[in-house]
C-alpha cells in the first residue's frame, strides 16, 4: 500500500475491527453467487450441489476444531452466536439454576446479552480480572454455585489483547458441572484450538476476522447440550438455526480458514515481531507511555497502548490525517462517552484510560508499514500534547 | 462523521498555545469525559471599549473540543468583551458547517473557557461582574476543582 500523488498513503492497522477478503476466499466464493445458487435444503440438484458444499465447509471447521460435523453450526455474527449461546442457554436450563457468569472483560455483545437476561429472571455475576486483563481463577471457582448455568468468558481479549486461561476455565467448569461458553473472535485461526483437549461446550468464531466475508459466523455446541434456537422458522442447522444457509458466504468463510491454518505458524512468528518491535520502540521512545493488557500472554496482533495527558479519539485521528487507521476506547469516542470497561476492569484510572489506541496487525502489515508508524506515531503524540494544558509548564499558573 | 472544517480547525489548529502575560485565564473540565480547556486572553483599551487583541488556547480532549476552542478564538479575536460573550454555542457550530449531537457538549465547554476567561479579567480588574457569568462562573469552578485534584499529581510525576 504504497503512495503516489493522488493516492494518499494508507497504513491499515486496525484488523482486529475487521480484515480484507483474502482474493483467493472472494474467489472460492463467486461460483456459489451465480451458476451454484442453489438452496442446500432443496433436494434437486442445485440444492444438492449447494449442500455439498456447505457441508465440505463444514468439515473444514470440524477439522480445525477436532469436533464433529453436527457440532458446527453457522450464524451470521458473532454477536447473533454470543447472543444464542447466552439466551439459548439459559433458556434450556432455567430449571437447573438462574445464574449465568460472564468475565468483566466480555466484549459488548455479550455483556449485553447478560444484561437482557439479568432483566428477565437470570442473575449475572461478573468474574474479575487482574490487571493485564486475566481472569482471576480462584475467584472464578468460588463464584460458581449450584444455581449457576453457565461461565462465558472469552478466550482471548479484543481491546487488549489478553489471552485467557480457557482450558484450566474448562477444567474447573466441569469439575463443577457447568457449562462453558467462550467468544473465539480473536483467537479463532490464529492459534490451534483443539476441543478433544480443552473442555469448551460452546464457542464463538467469526469470518471477517479472518480475512473472510463479513456476515457469517459460527457457534460450535458439543453434542448433548440443550440449547434453545433464537430464530424458529425453517428449521435449517439441524432444526436449532434456521434460516436459509448463506452458503457463499460459509464458503468464503471455510476457505479463509483454510489459509489462516496454512501461514498459522509463520505468521505467528512474524506479527508477534512486529508487534514486539512496537511495544519497545514505543515505551523506549515516547515518555509517559504504557502497554495496556498482558506483556507476553496476548494475541500476536494486538498491541494496546495508552499515552498520558492525551485523549484518543484527537490522536487517532492525528494518525489518520497522516495515513494511518487505529481504534481507540477513550471516553469521547465512546458513543456513551464511557470509558473502557475493559481497563476500568484492569485498575487502570479513567484519566489513563483516556489516551488509549489499539494497534492491530494483520497478514498485510509490513516491516516498512511498522515503520512508519513509529516514525509518525512520536510525532503525533507529542503534538497533542502541546494542544494540551496538562502539562507542567502551564498547569500552574 | 466530523465536517471538513471541523478537520481542518483540529489539523491545523489556530492560536494555539499559551500567552504567559494574559490579563484574563479561563480554565474549564468536563466531568463526563474528563476534558480541559484553558483559554488565555489579552484585552486592549480603546477609548471606553475593552478589545480582545490576542487569544490562544489549550486543550485535553477529543475532536471537536480541539476543533471547537481553536475555532471560538478564531471568532473572537478582534471583538470587544460585549460581543465576545454575546457568541452562543450555536454560531460555533454553524462556523464549523456542524456537530455530531454527542459533541455538542464540547462546544459549551468553549464557550465556558472563554466566559471564564473574561470573568478572570473583570475580577482582577475589580469590575462589575455580570449576573450571568457570576452563575456560569459558580457552576464552572465546581468542575474544574474535581478535576483538577484528578489530576495534580500526575501532571507534577511525569517523565521529562
Ligand atoms: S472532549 Fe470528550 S467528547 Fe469532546
Amino acid at each position: 500500500m504504497t503512495n503516489n500523488k493522488t493516492k494518499k498513503k494508507r497504513v491499515y492497522l486496525d484488523y482486529a475491527a475487521t480484515t480484507p477478503v483474502d482474493k483467493a476466499v472472494v474467489k472460492s466464493m463467486l461460483p456459489y453467487f451465480t451458476e451454484k445458487f442453489g438452496n442446500p435444503a432443496s433436494i434437486h440438484s442445485a440444492g444438492t450441489e449447494a449442500n455439498k458444499a456447505l457441508e465440505k465447509a463444514r468439515e473444514i471447521f470440524a477439522n480445525y476444531l477436532s469436533c464433529d460435523l453436527s457440532e458446527i453450526f453457522f450464524t451470521s455474527s458473532a454477536t447473533e452466536s454470543n447472543n444464542w449461546a447466552l439466551k439459548g442457554i439459559a433458556r434450556a436450563y432455567k430449571n437447573k439454576g438462574n445464574k449465568i457468569i460472564v468475565s468483566s472483560v466480555e466484549h459488548d455483545c455479550v455483556l449485553n446479552s447478560a444484561k437482557w437476561l439479568s432483566q428477565n429472571g437470570f442473575e449475572i455475576e461478573y468474574a474479575p480480572v487482574d490487571e493485564f486483563g486475566t481472569v482471576d481463577l480462584e475467584k472464578l471457582k468460588k463464584m460458581i454455585t449450584k444455581e449457576t448455568i453457565l461461565v462465558s468468558i472469552m478466550h482471548s481479549n479484543n481491546e487488549i489483547g489478553t489471552l485467557q486461561p480457557v482450558k484450566e476455565i474448562g477444567e474447573i467448569c466441569k469439575e463443577k458441572g457447568v457449562l462453558f461458553h467462550t467468544d473465539a473472535a480473536q483467537s479463532f485461526g490464529k492459534m490451534p484450538i483443539n476441543l478433544k483437549k480443552v473442555n469448551i461446550d460452546l464457542l464463538t468464531a467469526s469470518s471477517h476476522k479472518i480475512y473472510g466475508p463479513k456476515g457469517v459466523a459460527l457457534l460450535y455446541i458439543r453434542k448433548g447440550t440443550l440449547i434453545e434456537p433464537l430464530l424458529h422458522g425453517g428449521g435449517h442447522e439441524r432444526g436449532k438455526r434456521s434460516s436459509t444457509s448463506n452458503v457463499a458466504g460459509i464458503v468464503g468463510f471455510a476457505k479463509a480458514l483454510e489459509l489462516c491454518l496454512k501461514e498459522m505458524q509463520d505468521e505467528k512468528l512474524r506479527q508477534t515481531q512486529l508487534r514486539d518491535k512496537i511495544i519497545k520502540n514505543i515505551l523506549k521512545n515516547i515518555p509517559n507511555s504504557h502497554l495496556n493488557g498482558h506483556p507476553k500472554n496476548r494475541l500476536f496482533n494486538n498491541v494496546n497502548m495508552r499515552f498520558d495527558f492525551i485523549e484518543g479519539e484527537a490522536l487517532m485521528m492525528e494518525l489518520d490525517n497522516k495515513g494511518i487507521e487505529v481504534s481507540t476506547v477513550s471516553a469521547c469516542a465512546s458513543s456513551t462517552l464511557q470509558f473502557s470497561h475493559v481497563l476500568l476492569a484492569c485498575g487502570i484510572e479513567e484519566k489513563y484510560a483516556q489516551g488509549t489506541i489499539r494497534i492491530s496487525l494483520g497478514r498485510y502489515t509490513t516491516e516498512k508499514d511498522v515503520d512508519y508508524l513509529l516514525e509518525v506515531l512520536p510525532k503525533a503524540v507529542e503534538k497533542m500534547r502541546k494542544i494540551s494544558p496538562l502539562n507542567v509548564e502551564n498547569w500552574k499558573m | 462523521m466530523y465536517t471538513d472544517k471541523v478537520l481542518e480547525y483540529f489539523r491545523k489548529p489556530k492560536n494555539l498555545g499559551k500567552i504567559k502575560d494574559a490579563d484574563g485565564v479561563g480554565k474549564v473540565g468536563n466531568l463526563a469525559c474528563g476534558d480541559m480547556m484553558y483559554l488565555y486572553i489579552k484585552i486592549k483599551k480603546d477609548g471606553k471599549k475593552e478589545i480582545i487583541s490576542d487569544v490562544k488556547f489549550q486543550t485535553f480532549g477529543c475532536v471537536a473540543a480541539i476543533a471547537t476552542s481553536s475555532a471560538i478564538t478564531d471568532m473572537v479575536k478582534g471583538k470587544t468583551i460585549e460581543k465576545a460573550l454575546e457568541l452562543s454555542k450555536d454560531s460555533i457550530i454553524e462556523s464549523l458547517d456542524g456537530l455530531p449531537p454527542i459533541k455538542i457538549h464540547c462546544s459549551v465547554l468553549a464557550t465556558e473557557a472563554l466566559a471564564e476567561a473574561i470573568y478572570d479579567y473583570l475580577s482582577k480588574n475589580k469590575r462589575p461582574i455580570p449576573e450571568s457569568l457570576q452563575k456560569k462562573h459558580d457552576q464552572v469552578i465546581k468542575s474544574n476543582e474535581i478535576l483538577e485534584e484528578k489530576y495534580e499529581e500526575w501532571v507534577e510525576h511525569q517523565e521529562e
